[in-house]
């Protein structure tokens, strides 16, 4: 029993990553319909911004913070919404989502080829000494993982349900013509969207650095489970890519410690499989219209 | 694409022109050779999934999964004595009942979904053709699939099996152009253009779409079953996610929805990596570069060029995506 508390509290603090991800990547999906293929290499190049700055360079930690955060915010949110999806939006879905595996390729291959293509080491970035609560052994890195990733959601959360910019979000994201009309300025909305997806993968790259290392192809597997997220979660709410995520996390964190064998990876794909065939909107998602 | 007041002879030169460079490779040495019959295997994949997504607009992420049919349909009846055509056809039939399978439920659904149900299917697939050891070999796959032999007659030498695999693209090229100036490459493009309008006139979208999709996995079966012997060996590592979305590019950077998009895209997916391949571990950067170069400057595909080049700008289809008036002009 105390090893499956020990075990959930794990599960929870990855997930909560996940989450932030999943969220960004649901978040670009309702304003824009960008399916965004490199949002695993989102999080990997704030990752080694931050060994740049932080370990390289120096810079004292919240310094080094807002500059990995400035960076991912002016390149991966602002650059590639003025330089790719400003142009592709207007030719469908499909040149776009090309477009962004050809940039997560490009991401991934630059930092193996001009930087490293070795695993660099991330120090803790919170005690890890262990918090004893009775038989309870939990350490201090995977709490406030989870106070950090809630404060950052819960911050985003107020942003979308309580200011004008977030209602103007939600609205765009339910009928864009019908924002439109309404006097939204759509494109900026786009704009903000992006940024917003760069700052969450940015604060997620610093979160997930210590536990997975920085190596320039560990975006394929993030990516991925962001995605296993929103569908689990729900691919049109962002309470669903929250909950997704944390159900990913807590999945993976369980599997691997009870499951053995070769179907230890198969438990997160076994319940994606399940709701895709059961509830294809996702178990927390709001049911989409019928196409026919 | 066909145009009945075309001069005849617009017609039957690119069918001469696609027959010699179809024989061209045969002069090639090896390893040209085996990249020009990796073109072709490429070439049926990219034609299925051409009527999928280009003609009929369903996004596929599942074309790895439906080729591993083929592959290991080939792979394990020839362990059981069958002869390849045999596993070929099984192969087909099964990523044909596979695509019915997977479609009817996710053409229910907005077409996004479409995109999420296949991509599930494919890890699925991956992971039973890794773990299920007694059918598949699991990760160590299976070797010596043998090449086809008529009674005396092998195709087991490299060149061979090359004119055996011409064989099989030129039948599901023309079997895809029947299709598609039949009545249904009518439908499929009337669904592609405008959903609501074609049902009105009385395309069951349904139907149609299903077919497209299912039609498609069946060619990525055929494809697959062509890989197999090519190669001798076999393994999961072949079929991942990362093969559908390779080929789904080289769909999309040979020209949606044309019938010569797979043709090129084909060509650009094979032969790219080796040309850059002398700039060593910088092929992949330029690689990803020149997708994204190309889908901003040209994201009708290599197609656009070609019509650019013939003074037709606004001939042939549109991308599947209805585009608003303000779009960009593209060659």
């Amino acid at each position: 029993m105390t090893d499956f508390l020990q075990l959930m509290v794990a599960g929870v603090s990855i997930g909560a990553i996940y989450a932030m991800v999943a969220i960004g990547f649901v978040l670009l999906w309702q304003t824009s319909n960008t399916i965004n293929f490199a949002q695993g290499e989102f999080v990997v190049l704030p990752a080694f911004a931050m060994v740049l700055f932080w370990m390289t360079l120096r810079l004292p930690f919240a310094l080094a913070l807002l500059a990995t955060v400035l960076v991912s915010t002016l390149l991966l949110g602002f650059g590639v919404r003025k330089l790719l999806v400003a142009r592709l939006l207007q030719a469908g879905v499909l040149p776009l989502v090309i477009a962004t595996i050809g940039l997560s390729l490009l991401i991934r291959y630059s930092l193996q080829q001009f930087w490293t293509p070795l695993a660099l080491p991330f120090p803790a970035l919170f005690p890890r000494a262990p918090l004893r609560l009775g038989a309870v052994v939990l350490a201090w890195e995977e709490l406030l993982n989870v106070a950090f990733a809630g404060a950052v959601i819960g911050a985003l959360q107020l942003f979308i349900t309580r200011t004008k910019l977030g209602w103007a979000m939600q609205a765009v994201a339910q009928n864009r013509t019908l924002a439109t009309v309404l006097g939204i300025d759509v494109g900026r909305l786009i704009t903000i969207t992006f940024v917003l997806n760069a700052a969450l993968t940015a604060v997620a790259a610093i979160l997930i650095a210590p536990v997975y290392l920085v190596k320039y192809d560990i975006g394929i597997g993030l990516g991925l489970k962001a995605f296993y997220a929103a569908i689990i979660g729900g691919f049109n709410q962002m309470r669903g890519a929250l909950l997704g995520g944390l159900l990913v996390g807590i999945v993976e964190t369980l599997s691997a410690a009870y499951v053995s064998g070769p179907f230890r990876d198969a438990a997160v794909l076994v319940i994606l499989i399940a709701v895709l065939l059961w509830k294809p909107e996702g178990l927390w998602g709001a049911k989409e219209e019928w196409a026919s | 694409m066909t145009d009945a007041a075309r001069p005849r002879l617009r017609r039957f030169l690119p069918v001469g022109v696609l027959v010699l460079l179809a024989l061209l490779p045969l002069g090639f040495e090896q390893y040209k050779l085996y990249v020009a019959s990796l073109t072709l295997v490429y070439l049926v994949m990219a034609i299925g999934l051409n009527l999928t997504l280009g003609y009929a607009g369903q996004i596929s992420l599942a074309h790895g999964a439906f080729m591993a049919f083929g592959s290991y349909g080939v792979a394990i009846l020839g362990q059981r004595g069958w002869p390849v055509e045999v596993g070929l056809a099984v192969g087909a039939i099964v990523a044909f009942a596979c695509g019915i399978l997977v479609g009817f439920p996710a053409l229910k659904v907005k077409h996004h979904f479409l995109a999420m149900v296949t991509l599930g299917f494919n890890i699925m697939v991956f992971l039973v053709l890794r773990n299920w050891e007694s059918l598949t070999g699991g990760s160590f796959g299976i070797s010596g699939i043998a090449r086809p032999r008529w009674g005396l007659f092998s195709f087991g030498s490299d060149r061979a099996y090359y004119v055996y695999m011409v064989g099989w693209a030129t039948l599901v090229v023309g079997s895809a152009y029947w299709i598609l100036t039949s009545r249904w490459g009518r439908a499929f493009r009337a669904i592609r253009e405008n959903e609501m309008r074609a049902e009105a006139l009385g395309v069951s979208l349904r139907n149609y779409k299903l077919m497209a999709f299912a039609i498609g996995a069946a060619y990525a079966g055929i494809g697959g079953a062509l890989f197999a012997p090519l190669l001798g060996y076999i393994d999961p590592g072949a079929y991942t996610l990362d093969r559908s979305i390779q080929f789904l590019m080289m769909v999309v950077m040979g020209g949606l929805g044309r019938f010569a998009g797979p043709f090129l895209g084909a060509i650009l997916v094979t032969v790219l990596p080796e040309v850059l391949r002398a700039s060593e571990g910088l092929y992949l950067v330029i690689y990803a570069l020149a997708v994204i170069l190309m889908m901003l400057f040209m994201p009708k595909g290599l197609v656009g060029i070609w019509d650019w080049a013939a003074g037709r700008r606004d001939a042939g289809a549109q991308p599947p995506v209805p585009a608003p008036p303000g779009r960009l002009r593209t060659g």
